[in-house]
């Protein structure tokens, strides 16, 4: 998954000074990465209380 | 040169993952039974009027009349709920599992819409249900393919092709697709489900459905499921159509992801209809490949050709993109519908690049990408480790039909739908397939009609026998067609006179 975190930024400079210098033309990935930031910032409430339990308890029977 | 293939008419057959809570009556605690609570709470709620059992693979099975007044009655808890409803769906029980099938369905766009006014109905369905059950009780479905327990459910599409293109050449020259189109439309999973494997093993893989499927082509669906299902049953005029029944797809949340998932794949179809697609791509073990494609978020390993060349899925996925883009110049995109086969060569290459460049870059139109990036995000935030069960958790809950809870909702996934549009297909049949002439009798005259079939309506007109009135042709029984005749007929009698039947 550290591989991947990396990987998420091809050239990390110049990503920086775009969003330093230009934010009201940021691309979508940066509105995407403030999204996310407040999805997870939010996502404790929306989260099942108590995770371990709801994941015990998720048993389908299969299907097709 | 025009291409000969045919309308690719398409649908989603969807079955959702369903789970009860809190303390309810025996009778509704297992999954059959809470299947059919809450599609008979649907019913009863909204559609009142379209109740009725569908007399489906049997013919001369004697249709059962759905009582809604019975509702609560015991019988219930052992009839397998079968209606269909006025846009032209299925909605029905299945294997344990509430199963909407969308109506047929002219362009991927069309199938589209359906699919989400399907998730309308199973919200509504919900919450019609849930206030039928005691204080504190609650019946939540998901739409998604897996329990993480080894248990999968379907997501079915199904095209229209024409009868004479032989079957091999269909399981050779598709199969390369549905292998590799997971890099596009895979929605995306938590951990792995091949026996014996460890959470550490694949933390993420890009599919629900690539662990379970064991053989390259077969007619299981629910062991040893195949690459290619052979399932031969067209519902349509069996000597010139074949409905290839494709189950090797997940439920995509994302409306990129079942546009192109349609889209794409009816467009392949209409390649190998036509033989413009060739045999090169044939893969050496697609069961081995289409689970290593499904394991590798990093996109970057080979699989084995037959030729003996080795290729990545995203080159294979390049490759057919190329081939459907020359095959709209030369053959045209008459087969999948103008402007739903422009769309998605644009949103297919758009993904691609996107994929190819910075797979974050398309977290708003790849569903594997998106719960990705919410796992990742919050495992990184909370310094969780793979195989805790809050990862798993937001995994389910990125599929989760409760609005509240439904995290694919916050990801900020693309729209390609007209919200109006899709609230009218939750009651309104699509207008350009028999499926409108099925929706139109079935709102205007519930109360006569005793069963419905995909392809034919009985009609009960006062006096034997009932009468039934064949639809073999996927594309007749249009607006265009019988808008005016159903429009102009007072009683089903009226409609059956004017159709000379």
């Amino acid at each position: 998954m550290a591989e991947r975190t990396q990987k998420q930024k091809p050239a990390p400079s110049r990503t920086e000074e775009t969003v330093e210098d230009a934010p009201a033309v940021a691309g979508s990935g940066d509105k995407l990465k403030a999204e996310l930031d407040d999805l997870l910032d939010e996502i404790d409430d929306v989260l099942e209380t108590n995770a371990e339990d709801f994941v015990k308890s998720y048993v389908q029977k299969g299907g097709q | 040169m025009r291409g000969v293939a045919i309308p690719k008419v398409c649908g989603i057959e969807t079955e959702y993952g369903i789970l009860v809570r809190g303390q309810v009556p025996d009778s509704t605690s297992n999954p059959v039974s809470a299947s059919s609570l809450l599609i008979n709470a649907y019913l009863a709620s909204v559609q009142r009027r379209a109740k009725f059992d569908l007399v489906d693979e049997h013919p001369g099975t004697d249709a059962r009349g759905f009582q809604v007044d019975d509702l609560l009655a015991p019988e219930i808890e052992t009839q397998l709920v079968n209606a269909v409803l006025t846009n032209g769906a299925r909605y029905y029980v299945d294997h344990a599992h509430p199963e909407i099938s969308t109506p047929e369905c002219l362009t991927a766009m069309d199938a589209l819409h359906f699919d989400r006014a399907g998730e309308r109905i199973v919200e509504a369905s919900m919450a019609a249900a849930n206030r039928m059950l005691p204080e504190g009780a609650e019946i939540l479905c998901h739409k998604n393919n897996s329990d993480g327990k080894g248990n999968s459910y379907g997501c079915h599409e199904n095209y229209l092709l024409a009868r004479e293109v032989p079957f091999a050449r269909i399981v050779q020259q598709i199969t390369p697709h549905f292998v590799t189109r997971q890099v596009v439309v895979g929605a995306g999973k938590v951990g792995c489900e091949l026996p014996g494997s460890s959470a550490g093993d694949v933390p993420f893989q890009l599919s629900q459905r690539a662990d379970f499927f064991e053989e390259e082509v077969g007619l299981e669906t629910t062991l040893k499921r195949p690459i290619v299902n052979t399932r031969d049953e067209p519902h349509c005029d069996a000597a010139k159509y074949r409905r290839l029944h494709v189950i090797v797809g997940d439920a995509n949340m994302s409306e990129t992801a079942t546009f192109l998932k349609l889209g794409a794949t009816a467009l392949v179809l209409a390649m190998i209809e036509d033989d413009a697609l060739g045999d090169d791509l044939a893969l050496a073990n697609p069961v081995a490949a289409i689970r290593q494609v499904s394991h590798d978020p990093t996109l970057q390993r080979t699989i084995l050709l037959r030729s003996g060349r080795r290729a990545t899925a995203m080159e294979i996925q390049w490759s057919l993109l190329e081939r459907a883009r020359r095959y709209a110049e030369t053959h045209g995109l008459g087969a999948v519908g103008e402007d739903s086969g422009l769309r998605t060569l644009s949103l297919w290459e758009g993904v691609l690049t996107g994929l190819e460049a910075d797979p974050s870059t398309v977290a708003n139109q790849v569903d594997w990408v998106a719960k990705q990036r919410i796992v990742e995000g919050y495992a990184e935030r909370h310094g969780l480790r793979p195989g805790d069960a809050r990862l798993k958790a937001l995994d389910l809950q990125y599929h989760d039909m409760r609005p509240d809870r439904c995290l694919a909702r916050r990801a900020g996934l693309d729209v390609l739908t007209d919200p109006e549009a899709v609230e009218r297909a939750t009651t309104n049949p699509p207008t350009t397939t028999r499926a409108y002439f099925r929706g139109r009798c079935l709102a205007k005259w519930p109360d006569d009609i005793v069963a419905a079939n995909w392809d034919s309506l009985v009609f009960d007109v006062g006096r034997d026998p009932l009468r039934r009135v064949p639809m073999m042709e996927p594309l007749r029984g249009t607006a265009e067609s019988v808008a005016s005749l159903i429009d102009e007929s007072d009683t089903p009698s009226d409609l059956l006179a004017r159709l000379g039947a």
